[in-house]
């Protein structure tokens, strides 16, 4: 099984393949946004590097947002494309759970922050959990406490004080929300190093390969039905519920 | 140029406002397929074209629409000898889901990349409808995000005359049609009440820009339409929207004619060609068709298909950048604001 993956959802850029659970590349960019110009001649670079004939690669992962809205879909019409092309399906990834994944084996809770502007952030909360027989390898599953979600800085921060276990921060939004952070966090609280606290393409086929394994095929979608997911809705279909539902509220 | 021996196949991708489309064309003059996926019901609730929105649809539609054109043109991608894809001018966000997928395409295949000028497209609309057409010609292209005079000197080489100082012309009939209760899109709504108003019931004034023969100003055009209403508002006189539809589509026709007229005067032109979505309006087909015949000069115009937004326009504008071997890279970015003539 070859999974080429693809994020381009924030601030870095990245390609990664990954065969059978070894990865052979991963190729990660955060510099300015300029993801349009980079990333396809980066996919490009990796597949020479590899010698990498397409035809073998199985699936294409992705990032599938949240998210830069333009950054996004820059990497997600680039897989569509590409997968059309290889007729191959697409893995989606939620972004922060592929976050989240950059950390591996903590007892601790695993809080990414994305910058979501407008005073919230992209977010979610993981761990890993022992299984029964917590000495033999592998039983250690990632898993989902908060799925990824939009909201304020504080009610992430008061959801995990509510949980009274410690927390590792990782994300492009913690420099935004240390402050925020110092002020509302009662529990133990620390921030992941620089080589683990982005989006990381790797990270994006690594989760997708476990998927794989658990799922099968379930994991897969067609390039037509693929579709980001936003967590929120384009600036004018909100103000036009808004608008509709004061009509109904008057119309009451 | 090339020796060309064999036949030239391009898929060409549009997205650069509200039309997700796609196309197989031949030698750039004969299309296999032209699918257009349309967003207008959605843009209506909103009385234009949001782009957030409409980036969201484009990636939703682009490989369905893709895929649908290789089907009906009954060919391969594999056969494909390039992948052409609009990269400006137009709305970022839809521009990058084209440019992204036609990257996406032929990384994955190695076909070759052309980025296409979507006026240029606009242009080239006229090589596919009228199979015999050939440079120089004069070529007004007006839609609802431009209005250009431009003289086509040669295949793939460009000289603007003149273009809008402000609003395009589409622009326009837009924010009037919303003034008149019309609604959007205006141009078609315009051109449909007209047919039962005056063209020369009320008098609007015709935009002129001082110092500039050939450009373009029609802000003053719809300011007067609105004072005309808020006059009639306040004076209690109710107005007749057919009139109004009819003056100021007039209004705006004449302008255009005049400056058609005049460059092909100056330059001593024998052909003249429409181009872009509001080339589909009726006053302005018959008023240039008029203005060419007292000029003798030969007037094409595509059919209302290749008015619109389509991807074919694209293909056969990409056939002459593939004969002279231009070629874009994978670094292709979206230009939103991307001049004619510039590469």
């Amino acid at each position: 099984m070859k999974i080429l993956a693809i994020e381009a959802s924030g601030p870095v850029a990245g390609c990664a393949l990954l065969e059978d659970g070894l990865l052979t590349a991963d190729y990660n960019v955060q510099y300015k946004r300029k993801h349009s110009q980079s990333l396809v001649p980066m996919m490009d670079e990796m597949k020479r590097m590899l010698e990498l004939d397409l035809q073998t690669v199985d699936a294409i992962a992705i990032a599938k947002g949240p998210g830069s809205f333009t950054g996004l879909r820059i990497g997600v019409a680039t897989a569509k494309g590409a997968a059309l092309a290889m007729d191959r399906p697409i893995i989606p990834v939620p972004t922060v759970d592929s976050i989240a994944y950059n950390l591996y084996g903590t007892d601790a809770l695993i809080c990414p922050l994305m910058d979501a502007r407008r005073q919230q952030v992209y977010t979610g909360i993981y761990e890993w959990k022992r299984g029964d027989t917590d000495t033999a390898a592998g039983d250690l599953r990632f898993t989902v406490v908060r799925p990824q979600c939009v909201i304020p800085v504080s009610e992430i921060a008061e959801d995990l004080n509510a949980r009274g276990r410690s927390v590792i921060f990782l994300g492009d939004g913690v420099p935004v929300s240390k402050d925020a952070l110092a002020k509302l966090m009662k529990v133990p609280y620390s921030f992941a190093p620089a080589h683990l606290d982005r989006q990381r393409a790797a990270a994006v086929a690594s989760l997708a390969w476990s998927y794989y394994q658990e799922e099968g095929n379930a994991c897969m979608v067609s390039a037509d039905d693929f579709r980001p997911e936003y967590l929120r809705l384009a600036q004018a279909e909100q103000e036009h519920s808004e608008r509709r539902s004061f009509s109904l509220l008057l119309e009451k | 140029m090339n020796d060309l021996k064999k036949d030239i196949t391009i898929l060409a991708i549009e997205s650069s406002c509200d039309e997700t489309a796609a196309s197989v064309v031949v030698n750039g003059r004969q299309v296999l397929s032209n699918v257009i996926s349309s967003q207008i019901d959605i843009h209506t609730l909103y009385g234009g074209v949001v782009p957030e929105i409409a980036s969201r649809k484009h990636t939703e539609r682009v490989t369905q629409v893709i895929r649908e054109s290789l089907e009906e043109a009954g060919r391969k991608l594999e056969e494909m000898d390039a992948i052409a894809v609009t990269y400006g001018p137009g709305l970022v966000g839809p521009l990058l889901i084209g440019v992204s997928a036609a990257k996406g395409l032929s990384f994955a295949t190695g076909i070759p990349l052309i980025g296409v000028h979507h006026i240029e497209g606009h242009i080239s609309a006229n090589y596919i409808a009228e199979p015999t057409l050939e440079p120089p010609f004069a070529c007004l292209v007006v839609s609802g995000g431009h209005t250009h005079l431009v003289l086509v000197r040669d295949y793939g080489e460009y000289e603007i005359l003149g273009r809008t100082q402000d609003d395009a012309a589409g622009e326009a009939f837009d924010k009037v049609a919303r003034e008149i209760g019309l609604g959007y899109p205006g141009g078609p709504k315009i051109d449909k009440a007209s047919r039962e108003g005056d063209p020369h019931a009320i008098v609007f004034p015709r935009g002129k820009v001082a110092g500039s023969r050939y450009d373009f100003s029609f802000s003053g055009m719809k300011s007067a339409v609105l004072n005309y209403l808020n006059t009639s508002r306040m004076k209690g006189i109710s107005v007749n929207v057919p009139d109004v539809a009819a003056s100021f589509q007039q209004a705006v026709v004449d302008v255009l004619v005049s400056h058609a007229g005049d460059a092909i005067e100056q330059y001593g032109l024998k052909k003249f060609a429409l181009a872009g979505g509001v080339a589909a309006n009726t006053a302005l087909r018959t008023g240039m068709k008029e203005m060419c015949a007292e000029k003798g000069a030969e007037f094409f115009c595509p059919p209302p298909v290749l008015c619109t937004d389509n991807a074919a326009m694209i293909g056969s504008a990409a056939y002459f950048e593939y004969v002279k071997g231009n070629f874009s890279g994978l670094d292709l970015n979206a230009v939103p604001g991307l001049r004619l003539g510039q590469r």
